[in-house]
């Protein structure tokens, strides 16, 4: 489903990402973990083309990122993205947020994309909240709408950035919970976070990333088990005990 | 010695109408360069903001040249010029009165200039993970604009443009370069005839004086609500 091939880039002279290969098959999940600036934003920004890359080669859905040919607008309205910082329109009331791309890129009639949006509310448990505007939610709340905004696209394929890290503790198992259940349901993800729990349950594979580099590129129990270089131990053992 | 100026007030209310005339003159010219100008503005905040650098440059030039020349000068040139233009060009025929037009053309330019810096500003405010959001979605550029960053981008500048209109409405009083009976034209017209000059313009003042305080006030009114929203 996404292929990433010997991407780099740099900013000006500074090196963000070396070489990085792995993949996400179909219905797979895959977590990527690593120290703050390791390039795991960047890298994820490199699947839907946020942000463009010097060298190699990325295929969505068979479909290459990197090719000038390729309608940008048009591959990402099927990839879903989720931002650390949830990203939600303020100025539009959770229903639009969730119609607006689908009546404006996808097309739809109002009254599919109304119906839509409130299957999805449901789903992450939001149902009363349509017609309040983000800022009146919670921050686990917004991020829930945040991920429904993206399911609702109809996307083959789903990526989150960090979308815990910005949540107050208490509210971090609400969203955990609405992307196992999305997991388990044979989504295809590829997720950046440092929540190892959700990585234990949901994973198939854990790459870790340093210094732009992809060092581990494992199945998840092999990954926990016994990691196989010194810095992902290092990791490992900050992260687990703190 | 010399004597005491009375004040006669009386050539005032017979005036009124004709003063009132005047006032939607001054309000319409007000409204339109408003609305062109930030129709104008918006246009070349945006290209100051792009990565093709001939939009960008073309945009810096203009804002520059427009901030940096009297706003009075512009005004002649567009009474003078624009009008003769239209009659050598378009064949337009000689003596039509083109001044209504030439000042609505003349304050719409010379506005956009200004307002572009606001809305540049503004446009700037928006968090830049919103474009990233929208773009996210499969917005184009232009939808991400439109319906993500414009409309979050003018709900912080209402107070900013609508006060940079307080100033555009007392700037109007300038087009009595063109002897045109806007409020003040009107006034001055008046007192002239009357040999009243100094209430008229006294009274003039006083009105522009509480039209600008009382919609200030409504806009600080209106920027007390969006900091609490
Ligand atoms: N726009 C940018 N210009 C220059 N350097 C950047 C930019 N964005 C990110 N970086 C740098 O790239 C590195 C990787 O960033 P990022 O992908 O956000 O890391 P992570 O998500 O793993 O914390 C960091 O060192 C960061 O400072
Ligand atoms: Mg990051």
């Amino acid at each position: 489903m996404i292929i990433i091939d010997n991407v780099s880039k740099r900013y000006g002279d500074f090196q963000v990402l070396t070489d990085c290969t792995t993949k996400v098959g179909k219905g797979e999940v895959v977590v990527v973990c690593g120290p703050s600036g390791s390039g795991k934003s960047t890298l994820i920004k490199c699947v839907n083309g946020l942000e463009p890359f010097h060298r190699g080669e990325i295929k969505v859905n068979g479909v290459s990122v990197g090719d000038p040919k390729t309608v940008l607008a048009k591959l990402r309205a099927h990839v879903g993205m989720v931002f650390q910082n949830f990203e939600l329109f303020p100025h539009m009331t959770i229903m639009e947020n969730l119609t607006v791309a689908q009546l404006k890129v996808l097309g739809r009639e109002k009254a599919e994309a109304e119906e839509r949006g409130k299957q999805l509310l449901d789903r992450v448990g939001l149902g009363a909240q349509a017609l309040k505007y983000p800022g009146q939610l919670s921050g686990g709340q917004q991020q829930r709408v945040a991920i429904a905004r993206a399911l609702a696209m109809d996307p083959v394929c789903m990526l989150f950035d960090e979308p815990t890290s910005a949540l107050d503790p208490e509210m971090i198992n609400e969203v955990l919970d609405v992307m196992t259940e999305l997991a388990q349901e044979g989504m295809t993800m590829m997720c950046v976070t440092h929540e190892m729990g959700f990585a234990r349950r949901v994973a198939h594979r854990v790459v870790f990333m340093d210094h732009g580099c992809i060092v581990e590129d494992d199945a998840k129990e092999a990954f926990f088990a016994h990691p196989s270089s010194e810095r992902a131990r290092q990791f490992l053992a900050k992260i687990l005990h703190h | 010695m010399h004597e005491i100026y009375e004040f006669d007030w009386s050539s005032i209310p017979g005036a009124l109408p004709y003063l009132m005339h005047g006032m939607v003159i001054s309000l319409e010219i007000t409204a339109s360069a408003v609305i062109f100008g930030i129709v104008w503005g918006t246009l070349l905040a945006m290209m100051r903001l792009s990565s093709i650098s001939p939009l960008s440059w073309f945009a810096a030039g203009y804002v520059n040249l427009f901030r940096s020349i009297p706003l009075v000068m512009v005004l002649l040139w567009f009474f003078l010029i624009i009008p003769h233009l239209l009659e050598t060009i378009f064949g337009f025929p000689r003596g039509t009165d083109l001044r209504f037009g030439s000042a609505i053309a003349g304050f719409a330019l010379f506005e956009a200039a200004y307002y572009a810096e606001i809305i540049r500003a503004g446009i700037q405010s928006v968090p830049k993970g919103q474009i990233s959001a929208a773009n996210a979605l499969g917005m184009t550029y232009g939808q991400g604009m439109w319906l993500v960053v414009l409309p979050q981008a003018f709900r912080n500048m209402v107070p900013l443009l609508l006060t940079q209109a307080i100033i555009l409405f007392q700037d109007t009083s300038l087009v009595y370069v063109s002897a045109l009976a806007d409020f003040f034209g009107a006034a001055y017209k008046v007192g002239d005839r009357d040999g009243r000059l100094v209430e008229m313009l006294l009274f003039a003042g006083a009105v522009y004086f509480i039209i600008c305080f009382a919609f200030s006030q409504l806009v600080r009114y209106y920027q007390k609500k969006l900091k609490v929203a």
